[in-house]
């Protein structure tokens, strides 16, 4: 078994497999040093571990970076939209400048926290795409009527919360990323909650009730029955069940929505 | 305060129907004397007012099951705190606020039955809460530890996510972890309203915008003032 000469044949089809191998590199000077120090026996093992864990990890950080790079186009829109917002003259009342500021805050700090995460999986962020908030005119005074703006932000939220849920199973082979992911979530749940607070509700989803903003970003909300469970059977009210569990969105249920605030 | 610390338990199954049901010293003692699970067991802290034998500790149990126990756990607490800030309300609390914390009540009751029922025969048993450390006629006391117990939940699920096997359980977890998260944010609205509170620099780091994530050790070690039962979360997974 000569492993220079398996490394040099995948080289022939894969010009970048030392990139791919990359930390390991250094492994391989010294497998090269040791020469016949290697029990032979071993090297078959080693260079399967090796070349699964290269291989293996590319074909799967590719699915995790399109997650990342999905998670960043939402954190673009909802950073540039309170960006925005901060900036319209008159639109967010003096005494609640510091929520949305707060909010904005995050928003930009998780777009920067998604390229570094992007870029350190060897991904390449997604590019910001121009938005038009008003959605082709459906939502004209969004940055001069407050109560307008309101209902967007609550719905960029929840849509927010639900987008991040409908990947959690997608990061699982990836603690950190992960864990992250969550950490995100959890924040978009607590902007979430606080717009509806400004919007005179108590801070969580009852049934699929949109609240007057885009009844899409609601489907299934309504949901009463979790993993094998009936909830209602338990003796609980629909309205209790229902708002005790968020509900997940899928891509493809999120992007026409989405899409309808991008022009680009 | 009677507790019992039972550092070793072969069989991660305290769900053994004898050990759930609360019995008498007499019954215990036989129990303990048939029993060839518990390798060691250390009786601490009776004091003589108080002859209750009958606290149990809980072993959380292993893999997927272990995380749905602990989260059971969190939840049975959240719900016993609720309950009693309802039926024995602080002075002067408004109907807006009784309308919130009483939602949040029944959103703790569900969860919580929903792990008992996902979990069967799996499930630990009840806890015995002890919320003496908490005044329930003061709104700054009440509110306080519902802001520590919804920061705690959040940190709580952001931390066991990536210790869940199954896409399954971790989807549920992120249905619930997103409720506690908004229950978070309005209790900590109530305290401190129209601030940046809500999802305060105290415990969203500011320059990443992430909300905390614990692991399972630490959380307990946080809830333990509240909890009667020695939880035994040895066999959690660990990553």
């Amino acid at each position: 078994m000569n492993l220079f000469k398996i490394i040099k044949d995948i080289e022939k089809v894969d010009a970048e497999v030392y990139d791919r191998l990359d930390s390991r590199r250094g492994m391989f000077k010294s497998v090269g040093k040791w020469g016949g120090r290697i029990a032979a026996a071993s090297v078959p093992f080693m260079l399967g571990g090796m070349l699964k864990k290269a291989y293996g990890q590319t074909s799967n950080n590719n699915a995790i970076i399109e997650v990342l790079n999905y998670a960043l186009t939402l954190e673009y829109l909802e950073n540039e939209f309170y960006a925005m917002g901060l900036a319209a003259s008159g639109l967010i009342p003096a005494d609640r400048k510091a929520i949305f500021q707060q909010i904005g805050k995050h928003e930009a700090a998780h777009v920067t926290f998604l390229k570094t995460a992007i870029q350190s999986l060897q991904g390449t962020p997604a590019p910001k795409p121009t938005f038009d908030f008003t959605a082709n005119g459906t939502y004209s005074d969004v940055f001069s009527n407050y109560q307008t703006f309101l209902a967007l932000s609550q719905a960029f939220e929840d849509t927010g919360v639900r987008a991040y849920k409908g990947q959690a199973g997608n990061l699982i082979s990836n603690n950190d990323v992960l864990t992250a992911a969550l950490q995100i979530h959890s924040v978009e749940a607590r902007h979430a909650a606080m717009v509806r607070r400004l919007r005179a509700q108590k801070g969580w989803i009852n049934g699929k009730d949109s609240g007057g903003t885009v009844d899409a970003i609601y489907t299934g909300e309504d949901n009463t029955t979790q993993g094998d469970v009936n909830l209602t059977t338990l003796g609980y009210s629909a309205a209790a069940i229902s708002q005790a569990f968020d509900e997940p969105l899928t891509k493809e249920q999120v992007l026409p929505v989405a899409s309808t605030f991008i022009k680009s | 305060m009677s507790k019992l610390i039972i550092p070793e338990i072969q069989e991660s199954h305290m769900q053994t129907k004898g050990m759930l049901t609360p019995m008498g010293r007499g019954s215990f003692l036989k129990y303990l004397g048939a029993s060839a699970a518990l390798t060691a067991l250390v009786l601490t802290g009776c004091k003589d007012d108080d002859d209750d034998m009958t606290i149990q500790g809980v072993n959380l149990g292993s893999g997927d099951t272990g995380i749905l126990n602990y989260a059971y756990a969190l939840e049975q607490l959240e719900a016993a705190f609720y309950s009693q800030v309802i039926s024995s309300k602080y002075s002067g609390m408004s109907s807006a606020e009784q309308e919130i914390l009483t939602e949040i009540r029944d959103h703790e009751l569900v969860h919580r039955d929903f792990f008992k029922a996902a979990l069967g025969s799996n499930a630990i048993g009840s806890l015995q809460v002890d919320f003496s450390s908490i005044d329930f006629t003061s709104r700054t006391a009440v509110l306080g530890a519902a802001k520590v117990f919804e920061d705690l939940g959040v940190s709580a699920y952001n931390g066991a996510g990536k210790l869940l096997q199954s896409a399954d359980y971790l989807l549920i977890a992120g249905k619930i972890v997103s409720v506690e998260a908004r229950h978070a944010a309005a209790i900590r609205d109530l305290l401190n309203p129209n601030s940046a509170d809500f999802a305060g620099d105290d415990i969203v780091t500011a320059s990443n915008g992430l909300d905390a994530a614990k692991a399972p050790s630490d959380v307990l070690t946080a809830a333990k003032t509240y909890i009667k039962n020695t939880i035994n979360a040895s066999n959690l997974p660990q990553s």
